[in-house]
């Protein structure tokens, strides 16, 4: 182990310091998959910034707009201690398929973010619904969409000396719902060989206004479908709709075989999850209405 | 079978244990080691024996349907009893197969129908287990209790059946023996624990020792008595003769003063072993699209002998059914294409979690082995012997099509249904 210095902030300005004088710094926002990584010798961080004391970065807000959760807020918390199971039911279901309760109450959604894992649970959930990274640094504060956060496995879109702040979900509007479904051989403890997230939202008399459909496990990143959510606006969500929807997603896929599952059978799927998490939004809409 | 880069593979012997559960008159095994550029392989819980048992368990189930019979019943008539030889060439004693065949078709599990859209698959199994050299000594401790040393160290549960059998034999209370594990220079010879010999073999030593503590007991109070040893009885922990009683506690007590400190030793080479058959019954679900087997219901029985400790034994029961699931659903070894072993974790080499498995039901099932004085035989490997071939059937009939190959895995499964 190589880390030879371990600091733990209690305000963003000094994290920033420390993230930014030249030392390799590696930030813990739960460390489950830092630690891990450290052990395997895959991470050889000289200093490590623990951001848990930060009040910002823990913070869940609700307000008018959006639903502002802090890059290092435990997933316990966000599941537990917050309403935004309420506002996200896919998202929160996404990051309680992550590892099991004693994980859940030290790792973040923001680390999951930051992992930058093809496989990550939690990162197509927010991409379908349309999150956005606060990012601040060196340069000021800016915003990016999820999607374009997450350039290539175990890379993200941070610079030299920038920190991932909090997730912004846009507050859901009106017969608006999200779902998340993961294919795994186990039950739980195990990793994605497909995920995909939908958010849809209806009208009135049921025709798909808005949907956003996100493949996880399938690509080096999580992919935002635009093809499969284009097919399904306009529609009320008839077979053929769903079809075209499943055809798109399994043509953006591009998975490699390895030994959590063949390209073939990630392909084939992370279709069959494509249709099943879509007619569970519709279900949690319909549900809410009746 | 795969032999790993180095000798030591029991190809010998599984195919005619794949086979020791019925009446062969005309019967030829041939075991083949192949080696490999893989790791060394080692004995593990009934070794290679649920292997060769999946292919003859699951030719046994398509000739019962060949033949239009249900597949306990075809079992049952082809069943070993008492008497029979199987390919080893020695006749079996009294053994619990055609026993536990009965008590499944009779469970409530078999009556009831398949849900719809499930499978149901049902397999016996077979394990030889082993004798073996065991040791065991018996220290009476000055204030009643008694410790139990052995050299068979307790992977299921076999110290609480060590101080059960010595209670059994003393007639004093289990909580008043405290059973260890000594080290190997310690103790009397003991071989390994393994072959599921430990409470057979080492429980025999310690119940010789525990009877040789009861005739130096009614001896010394014979003595005390001033009567022949011979009239002195023992029962309920204590020495008897006419009105006169003295306990286990007071013997233990005044040994100093009745011919000093009270210590038994037995050693012996069990020839008592018996073997164990075992029957399982499994309900799974086949998602179609996906590939994923849910195991919906699953029970065990089994012939224990005699179970000392009835909630070790089911947990051995439990324990061997939940690997062998495993087994049939997802673990296995990946390798690369230079032989390096890919999935070196439990992350990825996927045994079955709580969540992924339904309550496991067990019946044991009591037909005493005669050659051992409590009727015990081994419990601790044959559950591992039925589930795959109960499992693949149960997934044969839920999705409608036979893999050849285990793990019936997620992509396997569904390569194969796109195939049909």
């Amino acid at each position: 182990m190589s880390i030879q210095e371990f600091v733990a902030p209690d305000s963003l300005s000094e994290a920033k310091g420390f993230l930014s004088d030249g030392a390799a710094a590696s930030v813990l926002a739960g460390g489950t998959d830092l630690l891990v990584g450290v052990r395997l010798g895959t991470r050889n961080p000289e200093r490590v910034v623990d951001l848990k004391k930060i009040p910002e970065l823990t913070a869940i807000n609700i307000d008018a707009e959006a639903v502002h959760i802090g890059a290092a807020a435990s997933a316990f918390s966000i599941l537990h201690d917050s309403d935004v199971p309420s506002f996200f039911p896919g998202f929160a279901e996404a990051l309680d398929l992550i590892g099991s309760t004693q994980i859940q109450g030290r790792c973040s959604a923001g680390g999951n973010l930051c992992n930058a894992s093809p496989a990550a649970d939690s990162i197509p959930a927010l991409i379908a619904n349309g999150a956005q990274c606060l990012i601040t640094g060196p340069g000021g504060d800016h915003q990016m969409p999820v999607e374009d956060f997450v350039v290539g496995p175990s890379k993200n879109a941070l610079k030299e000396g920038e920190l991932l702040v909090s997730l912004i979900l846009p507050r859901p509007s009106s017969q608006t719902a999200d779902a998340y479904l993961r294919l795994t051989p186990r039950t739980e403890m195990d990793i994605a060989v497909a995920g995909v997230g939908v958010s849809l939202t209806l009208d009135g008399d049921g025709t798909c206004t808005a949907a956003r459909v996100s493949i996880g496990a399938v690509a080096p990143t999580a992919l935002l479908v635009e093809a499969a959510g284009a097919a399904l606006v306009g529609t009320q969500l008839d077979a053929a709709a769903i079809e075209a929807a499943v055809a798109a997603a399994r043509q953006s896929a591009c998975p490699i075989s390895d030994k959590r599952g063949t390209s073939e059978y990630r392909t084939h799927v992370v279709g069959v999850l494509v249709a099943r998490a879509i007619a569970q939004a519709r279900r949690r809409i319909v549900e809410a209405v009746s | 079978m795969d032999s790993g880069a180095y000798s030591g593979n029991p190809a010998s012997f599984p195919a005619f244990m794949a086979t020791a559960c019925y009446k062969l008159t005309d019967a030829r095994s041939t075991g083949r080691a192949v080696y490999t550029n893989k790791p060394k392989i080692h004995a593990y819980r009934a070794p290679s024996v649920p292997q060769v048992t999946l292919g003859f368990e699951l030719a046994m189930t398509e000739l019962a349907a060949e033949l239009g019979m249900d597949p306990l019943a075809f079992r049952l008539k082809n069943a070993v009893e008492e008497g029979d030889v199987n390919m080893m060439g020695a006749p079996y004693n009294r053994i619990g197969l055609r026993e536990c065949l009965e008590v499944a078709s009779a469970h409530a599990h078999y009556k009831a129908p398949v849900a719809e859209g499930e499978g149901r698959g049902v397999a016996a199994g077979y394990w030889i287990n082993a004798g073996l050299q065991s040791s065991a000594t018996l220290n009476v401790l000055s204030d009643g209790h008694l410790s139990i040393l052995t050299g068979s160290p307790d992977i299921g549960g076999s110290r609480a059946s060590m101080a059960l059998m010595a209670a059994e034999v003393l007639g004093i209370p289990f909580e008043h023996i405290h059973p260890q594990i000594a080290a190997t220079d310690a103790v009397g010879h003991c071989d390994v624990t393994g072959g599921s010999r430990t409470t057979l073999a080492t429980g025999q030593a310690v119940i010789q020792a525990a009877e040789q503590c009861v005739a130096e007991m009614c001896r010394r109070a014979a003595a005390e008595w001033e009567v022949e040893a011979g009239v002195v009885t023992w029962s309920q922990g204590a020495a008897h003769y006419g009105e006169q009683s003295l306990t286990f506690e007071a013997l233990a007590r005044r040994a100093g003063t009745m011919g000093g400190p009270l210590t038994f030793s037995s050693s012996l080479t069990a020839s008592s072993a018996a073997p164990s058959f075992g029957v399982h019954i499994c309900d799974a679900k086949v998602d179609k699209e996906t590939g994923r087997t849910t195991i919906t219901r699953y029970t065990t029985i089994q012939d224990a002998g005699k179970a000392i400790h009835p909630a070790y034994v089911e947990g051995q029961m439990q324990g061997g059914a939940a690997q062998g699931i495993g087994w049939a659903l997802n673990e296995e070894y990946l390798y690369d294409e230079n032989g390096v072993l890919q999935n070196p974790g439990f992350l990825d080499y996927r045994i079955p979690v709580a969540s992924d498995l339904p309550f496991i039901d067990t019946v044991i099932v009591e037909v005493p082995n005669p050659l051992h004085p409590f009727g015990v035989k081994g419990v601790g490997e044959v559950p591992i012997v039925p589930p795959m071939p109960a499992v693949a059937e149960a997934v044969y009939q839920s999705a409608g099509v036979r893999l050849r190959e285990m793990p019936l895995n997620p992509p396997k499964i569904v390569a194969a249904l796109q195939e049909q």
